[in-house]
């Protein structure tokens, strides 16, 4: 088992660990913590994927911008007691148990498809060269059109947000 | 390493983000196990994108984490404008659109 073996399989543990941790804590600070803890864990596993450019972005965007915002909204709230009322347990067993039969079922049916191994040689096309050259070659119209999304939900976001006055209907 | 690995693990997080957003009654917390869902897609678009030596997903991939900001600007909006009106993220309070 080369070191390869052994930070797939810790990066794997704390995923998962972390994940189940975001949807069993009370505390939903705790929640958006080990959900931060989370996308460490996949971003070790873009690392070890070779792709280099989506670890790092997907630290900045999901751990450092994504995450702060959820936890701006939770603290502004004073949601940081654990008061959430539970649903009842009878809704949460089916819960449980539907998710829990959607992960067997499709593991069922995947558990004897073969599929080729990844193939351990080093590949270049996870750096920031090779996808930047990608996406303003083949992909420079969705990008462009990603910026107008963007600055339609920011938009979005202000008027939302935007205090009503009090008698207009 | 075989790309089943990869293709488990990513269902696994799929269906604990499934499980969380069945299970949990604070707006907040199944907002944020569809995050984990988006991110699970990811995981294994990038490991697809590996074993066909292929830029293409890995590019979608960065669209997603564009989208997904986008969502949660807009998500946060609401949801912050909804407590605002009925002092409550829970959902089941939240089950009309019309105040």
């Amino acid at each position: 088992m080369g070191i390869y073996e052994i930070s797939f399989w810790v990066l794997t543990i704390m995923a998962l660990s972390c994940a189940l941790g975001v949807i069993l804590s009370r505390n939903p600070v705790n929640s958006v913590l080990f959900l931060i803890a989370t996308f460490f864990a996949i971003s070790g596993h873009y690392i070890l994927l070779n792709a280099q450019f989506l670890a790092i972005v997907n630290i900045i965007v999901y751990a450092g911008a994504i995450m702060v915002l959820f936890l701006f909204v939770i603290m502004l709230m004073n949601l940081n007691a654990d008061t959430e009322p539970q649903k009842n347990r009878l809704v949460q067993i089916a819960g449980a148990i539907s998710g829990g039969t959607l992960l067997l079922v499709i593991l069922a049916a995947l558990r004897t498809s073969t599929i080729e191994s990844l193939d351990q040689q080093a590949t270049d096309i996870g750096l920031i060269k090779n996808l930047g050259k990608t996406l303003f070659t083949q992909f420079v119209l969705p990008f462009e059109i990603s910026s107008v999304l963007f600055l339609s939900a920011m938009i979005g976001a202000v008027v939302i947000g935007k205090k009503e006055k009090e008698h207009t209907a | 390493m075989p790309v089943q690995y990869y293709l488990f693990l990513s269902l696994a997080l799929f269906c604990i983000g499934m499980m969380g957003a069945m299970m949990r009654r604070n707006a907040i917390i199944v907002f944020m196990c569809i995050e984990l869902m988006l991110n699970a897609v990811n995981l294994l678009m990038v490991a697809f994108s590996k074993m066909y030596n292929d830029a293409a997903a890995q590019i979608f991939v960065f669209f997603i984490m564009v989208v997904a900001a986008a969502e949660v600007a807009v998500g946060l909006a609401i949801i912050v404008m909804m407590y605002r009106k009925v002092h409550s993220v829970d959902i089941n309070i939240l089950n009309r659109l019309k105040h």
